[in-house]
């Protein structure tokens, strides 16, 4: 069996399964937030009744973080809703706003507080649930019925996906990221290449990857339409987890058989590739940088969880360090361990990155989703008119950023730096030595 | 909610890859789709972020909505390609194509979550076209369709589409979602 077949059969109390299979199986943890909380919430009332209790208060984590620093009053309303129902159910796992325990990015979040373990099963009201495979477990992305089902029951029904193996082999070089290798798969295989599918991420050039990197890996494989993405735990996974997990809960590590069938396999060699960017409007339109050079630009955002981590940060820093930007630049941190982190990092001994970011004419946002998905229209950094502007973000879909006919080029946060300091798209080898 | 299996109505033709985010912008994403007066609203944005040119194809520039109603369409089967309903995972995009009227979407295939959400909630009945249909139906065609049988008939063109199999998910659907489902089954207290 495969790594994630391993997972699903485990907590279906079967010894096997294959794709294809439909089964029951018992899930670690749900996480819901606000934008899908109040609709679970209600499903949840509706199904079981006022007087439900959850199935299980220790299992349930509730991250606001889509719409927080707006003055739109529905959007406040709807953690008003998260807050009502964490006292009603006596929820420990509550990240609130305005608060010391405030976090930001649900999917950043997750790991930071010890939510994320190798072999679970995690379900989350967000498509970018599947960030979590990067620790060995297997995390994909439900709707509020769903999510209101598995709050009463602890259980939901998932079909076996087949899985997809890519392999990668080598260090990557100084001027590319993981995220330059997620878009060189999608493009690869096309944002529908992997739909009702498992992808699984192997090899060398894998497990030299930080944590961080390999969460913007399994992040991005809700863009080739993956039901979920996943790594093995190696020890530098059991490390972060074991690091964070207050509860120290045991957890499997589980791997993929050597003669698991695997529907189909890539295999790349990192050291050949080159900065990629994903155009506008979908994540599997290709371009390498050096293809588009010199393609204007009105704004440059870092933030999200697939492109708003400290590895993100540093990164970004180490082009913009004493340069100035040629066109508005946002940077958000995912979260506000991260934001603290900002604050506090220096680079090469001497600025903050934060400092390293303001001096370069940067605007810093507060930790949240902000204008990854556009939100109210006094979003920080939203895209309220036509421009063009090149992002961290992981979708570029028509209207994601908030306008309509806005254009989004998704790039990782070397380049978008250095298109930041010349206004145009540029390729981050011009600034690294 | 009860889910009619043989749907009579005008065809809304949109192309490939139409994610969530156009189908519900985030910005609409802060009504609760759990309270009923906020649940129509979602109707109203509807395809709210289709770009004119890709809406009510082939022509394009034809709004969901009519001059008559702000919430309800005057369409009632959306015709689409490839990989419809991909992106985020919010429930609120089948929501808002029930609240507006939609009975039933035909596409090549769906991206899974809102295949999921469709079929779970109970809000639509999300089918397969075994051909590529968004390039010989026409918005304002009128269709009629029937969900277990697999046809979908064009009465305008006269002509007769094969549909594949809904499979697995068809009691579910028939059901009304999978709570009242897992009800009929046993598996939850009635």
């Amino acid at each position: 069996m495969t790594l994630t077949e391993k997972i699903l059969a485990r907590h279906s109390g079967r010894a096997s399964v294959q794709p294809g299979d439909n089964i029951w199986v018992d899930v670690d943890v749900l996480m819901t937030h606000d934008v899908c909380g109040p609709g679970t919430i209600g499903v949840f009332h509706q199904n079981f009744g006022r007087q439900a209790k959850v199935w299980d208060r220790d299992k349930v984590v509730i991250i606001p973080d889509h719409y927080i620093f707006t003055a739109d009053a529905m959007a406040n309303r709807n953690v008003d809703v998260l807050r009502a129902f964490v006292a009603e159910q006596n929820l420990p796992h509550f990240y609130d706003v305005g608060t010391e325990r405030y976090k930001g990015v649900c999917h950043i979040a997750l790991p930071e507080e010890g939510h994320t373990r190798p072999g679970e099963i995690l379900l989350g009201t967000d498509s970018h649930t599947c960030t979590a495979g990067a620790f060995g477990e297997f995390a994909t992305g439900i709707g509020n019925t769903d999510a209101g089902f598995v709050m009463g029951t602890g259980k939901t029904w998932l079909k076996v996906p087949p899985t997809l193996r890519f392999v990668f082999h080598g260090e990557l070089p100084p001027y590319l990221m993981a995220k330059d290798l997620i878009l060189a798969v999608i493009g690869d295989i096309g944002c529908d290449g992997a739909t009702y599918m498992a992808m699984e991420f192997d090899g060398d050039g894998v497990y030299c990857l930080n944590i961080e990197e390999r969460m913007t890996l399994c992040n991005m494989a809700i863009e080739a339409g993956g039901k979920n993405g996943i790594i093995r735990a190696d020890q530098k996974t059991v490390d972060f987890v074991k690091s964070r997990d207050k509860s120290a809960k045991p957890f499997v590590v589980e791997q993929s058989d050597s003669d698991a069938p695997f529907a189909r396999e890539w295999v790349y060699d990192v050291t050949k590739l080159r900065p990629v960017v994903a155009k506008p409007h979908s994540p599997d339109n290709r371009a390498y940088v050096d293809e588009i050079q010199g393609t204007p630009i009105d704004r440059a955002y870092i933030g999200s969880c697939t492109g708003g981590k400290m590895t993100d940060f540093r990164a970004a820093a180490r082009i913009l360090n004493g340069h100035s930007v040629k066109i508005d630049t946002f940077v958000v941190p995912a979260t506000t361990e991260i934001a603290r982190l900002l604050k506090t990092e220096r680079i090469d001994g001497g600025q903050t990155l934060e400092e390293v970011f303001l001096n370069a004419g940067a605007k810093i946002g507060e930790a949240s989703c902000a204008a990854c998905l556009g939100g109210p229209s006094d979003t920080f950094g939203r895209l309220n008119s036509a421009i063009k502007c090149i992002s961290t973000t992981n979708r570029n879909f028509p209207g994601r950023m908030g306008h309509k006919q806005a254009e989004v080029f998704l790039a990782s946060p070397l380049t978008v730096a250095a298109s930041a300091l010349r206004g145009s798209i540029t390729d981050p080898r011009e600034y690294l030595s | 909610m009860n889910l009619s299996t043989i749907i009579q109505g005008k065809a809304y033709v949109l192309g490939d890859n139409i994610d969530t985010d156009q189908i519900i912008p985030a910005q609409y994403l802060t009504f609760n789709p759990s309270i009923p007066e906020e649940y129509k609203m979602f109707g109203k944005y509807a395809l709210a972020g289709v770009p004119p040119a890709q809406g009510g194809l082939p022509k394009g520039h034809i709004p969901l909505h009519g001059p008559a109603n702000e919430f309800i369409s005057p369409y009632s089967i959306i015709i689409a390609g490839r990989n419809f309903g991909c992106g985020s995972s919010r429930e609120h995009a089948p929501v808002a194509l029930d609240a507006a009227g939609i009975k039933a979407v035909v596409a090549e295939f769906y991206a899974r979550i809102f295949f999921r959400n469709s079929v779970n909630g109970g809000y639509l009945i999300p089918l397969e076209s075994v051909k590529r249909l968004c390039e010989t139906v026409c918005t304002g065609d009128e269709l009629r369709l029937d969900a277990i049988a697999g046809r979908l008939e064009n009465l305008t063109s006269n002509e007769t589409y094969e549909l594949k199999p809904l499979g697995e998910v068809a009691p579910i659907l028939e059901a009304g979602g999978v709570f009242p489902y897992a009800r009929a089954k046993g598996l939850l207290k009635a």
